[in-house]
């Protein structure tokens, strides 16, 4: 299990490096990032007192690694447009994200599996024909529409919650939370509904195709013969079995969510990192480019990792092998 | 005489498709005794396994029981709401089902599978299932079952999940086992263990049995009676030593003489001329007429009715030496 995991491990440091590199590319190919920074009657001298404090006058492998060890150390370099840290900028902005994408997440699961297991369960009843219908609509509507939609008709025409922003919110440490006020949770409905619906009606077909594919087998109907209880038989062997699928989908999922809350969060001016990637590409501000695709790259072999892990703890088989092949 | 402990009389089952009704099961009656083992055997499709989920009411829809009466020990259970069914499975009738490969659910111990299904029967604590449990892994022949309660399926070989299975299903001690096709998906070899299992069990625990199988050695071997059901009625039934020795209806004839012997090698293999009528299209009169020997005039038209001769019970007009007005 330890050698499993180890080895996963190495083998997501070495994704990382890879998205290093281009990261790193980025900063070579994307115009002369001096030019962003000086204005055009800077003198060519200035320019080159500029590049040097910069150290782009060094030879690329040795930018290469210098940047490869700060981005180590999480230091980004400074934005172009803030004249900040990048780390700072994004440290500031990373809760509002990942608060955003946990909700979403968190609503997403729950209504997707309660959904998905009714629809399973009660087949032929209206509502479960409903939730088919819903969940056709939120799968092909897309996010931005979604998100108008409900401002439209909760913020401007009911005027139940409010637009934009994330209302008021209180320090933790570096962190920040929206979840401790009352106008930070009414701020964080309309979003989270937004960037989660799509996951929702995901798992929720998912939690329903998987249910009806386990109520069928021979355990289940065992399971039935041995006299347990309904109840017992869907919660505790049907709805367990179709939890790996589940898994596997949310846990991508949830690394899509916070990548592409950049639409989510320029609709409710959510003040994400989505948000401040969106200005960055305006502005081609570079190290915040790079360090956001480092991020996003990093969530995403994190999360894979973790869906890996947790597979062996749904299943004991997957224990079994793992620990045979390792 | 006791009361039987199953007895079923006239059973229906039917199921709606699209091409109208189907009649799977079609007038069956038959009785088990106390501590005895009904044997029942034909082709696949003749009904066999959906008798054995209609005694334990496990019919799914489109199926549904059509008419008759099941009853266990006197009770009626056909029609019992669902919920008074559920206590039925389990308690006091434990059901066995082909594969035991797929019947363990995966993701749960075996000793978890088997303390969930005590409790829901049995007002025990969870240490005193649990110990009920090793109890009886070591009486269906697991090994260290103190050690093997906390295995999950995958770690038992085949003929063990069948144990684990066969525990299962007794773990309330049932009045009444229904072993549907036991030791088909397993080897030659486990095979006479799990047979000499399940006939211990029922003998140790004045068990009734109904065992479904289309293996006449295996049923010679285990079974008091057998039932011979072809096309979704019960063809003959008797004392397995007459059935077997004597066989009376001409199906019953032909599915013992096609059993090979080790003898004849020289000989090829009899076998029945045709097949098993689907059950969209069952001949007018006896269904097995079109594929009978002796089949004359009134076996197209009139359907043959239970007849008893000696010990046995035979549906066949070959039998019926009165003419069928007088017999009415």
């Amino acid at each position: 299990m330890l050698a499993f995991t180890l080895r996963r491990a190495v083998q997501a440091i070495g994704v990382m490096f890879a998205v290093g590199i281009i990261a790193f590319s980025m900063f070579r190919f994307a115009g002369d990032p001096v030019n962003q920074i000086v204005s055009i009657d800077t003198s060519a001298a200035e320019r080159a007192i500029v590049r040097k404090s910069l150290g782009l006058d060094d030879p690329v492998p040795v930018q290469f690694v210098r940047y490869f060890a700060d981005a180590a150390q999480f230091k980004f370099g400074v934005s172009y447009q803030f004249r900040q840290p990048v780390s700072a900028l994004l440290s500031e902005r990373m809760p509002a994200t990942l608060e955003l994408a946990i909700c979403a997440t968190v609503f997403a699961m729950v209504f997707g599996i309660l959904m998905g297991v009714y629809s399973a369960l009660k087949r032929d009843t209206v509502l479960a024909k409903l939730f088919q219908a819903v969940s056709l609509i939120g799968i092909s509507l897309p996010t931005f529409l979604i998100g108008i939609l409900l401002i439209y008709l909760f913020a401007v025409t009911l005027g139940w919650l409010p637009s934009f922003g994330r209302g008021e919110v209180v320090k933790l440490g570096w962190w920040t939370t929206g979840l401790l006020t009352l106008s930070g949770l009414k701020a964080l409905i309309m979003p989270s509904i937004t960037l989660g619906l799509f996951q929702m009606t995901l798992i929720m077909r998912l939690v329903r195709a998987e249910m009806l594919e386990v109520l069928r087998t021979d355990y289940i109907r065992f399971a039935r013969a041995r006299g347990l209880t309904t109840r017992a038989i869907h919660f505790g062997h049907a709805l367990k079995n179709t939890l790996i699928p589940v898994i596997t989908v949310a846990g991508l999922q949830f690394g899509s969510v916070i990548a592409f809350s950049i639409i989510t969060e320029t609709v409710f001016q959510w003040p994400g990192m989505g948000l401040l990637f969106v200005q960055a590409v305006q502005n081609v501000d570079i190290p915040i480019m790079a360090a956001y695709l480092l991020m996003v790259s990093l969530i995403f072999v994190t999360i894979n990792l973790v869906v890996d892990i947790l597979y062996t703890v749904v299943d004991p088989r997957l224990r079994a092998t793992v620990g045979r092949a390792t | 005489m006791t009361e039987p402990v199953l007895s079923v009389r006239n059973l229906q089952v039917e199921f709606a498709s699209r091409r109208g009704t189907l009649r799977a099961i079609d007038d069956v009656s038959f009785d088990i005794a106390k501590g005895e083992v009904l044997g029942v055997v034909g082709e696949s499709g003749a009904g066999k396994s959906v008798t054995g989920l209609a005694v334990i009411g496990l019919i799914d829809p489109p199926g549904r029981i059509a008419g008759g009466e099941i009853r266990l020990a006197g009770m009626r259970i056909d029609n019992l709401p669902p919920e008074d069914m559920r206590r039925v499975r389990g308690k006091r009738i434990g059901m066995i089902f082909q594969d035991p490969l797929t019947s363990l659910n995966p993701l749960y111990k075996v000793g978890d599978q088997i303390v969930e299904t005590i409790r829901t029967h049995l007002n025990l604590s969870e240490s005193a299932a649990r110990r009920r449990a090793i109890d009886l892994l070591a009486e269906v022949g697991i090994p260290a079952p103190e050690k093997r309660i906390d295995g999950y399926p995958h770690e038992f070989s085949g003929g063990m999940r069948q144990r684990v299975v066969i525990a299962l299903a007794i773990c309330a001690e049932p009045e009444l086992i229904i072993a549907d096709e036991p030791t088909t998906a397993l080897d030659v070899s486990v095979q006479a263990q799990i047979i000499s299992l399940i006939k211990r069990l029922g003998r140790d625990h004045g068990t009734a049995v109904m065992l479904v199988t289309h293996d006449m050695g295996v049923i010679a071997e285990t079974s008091d009676r057998v039932a011979v059901m072809y096309a979704g009625r019960v063809a003959e039934i008797g004392p397995v030593q007459d059935v077997v020795k004597n066989p009376l209806h001409p199906y019953a004839k032909g599915l013992m003489g096609a059993i090979p012997t080790l003898a004849g090698e020289d000989k090829r293999l009899v076998q029945i001329p045709g097949s098993m009528p689907r059950l969209s299209a069952i001949p007018r009169g006896c269904s097995f007429n079109p594929r009978c020997a002796f089949a004359f005039d009134r076996c197209r038209v009139e359907r043959p009715e239970p007849l008893p001769r000696g010990a046995q019970s035979v549906a066949c007009h070959l039998y019926d030496t009165m003419p069928a007005e007088s017999a009415a």
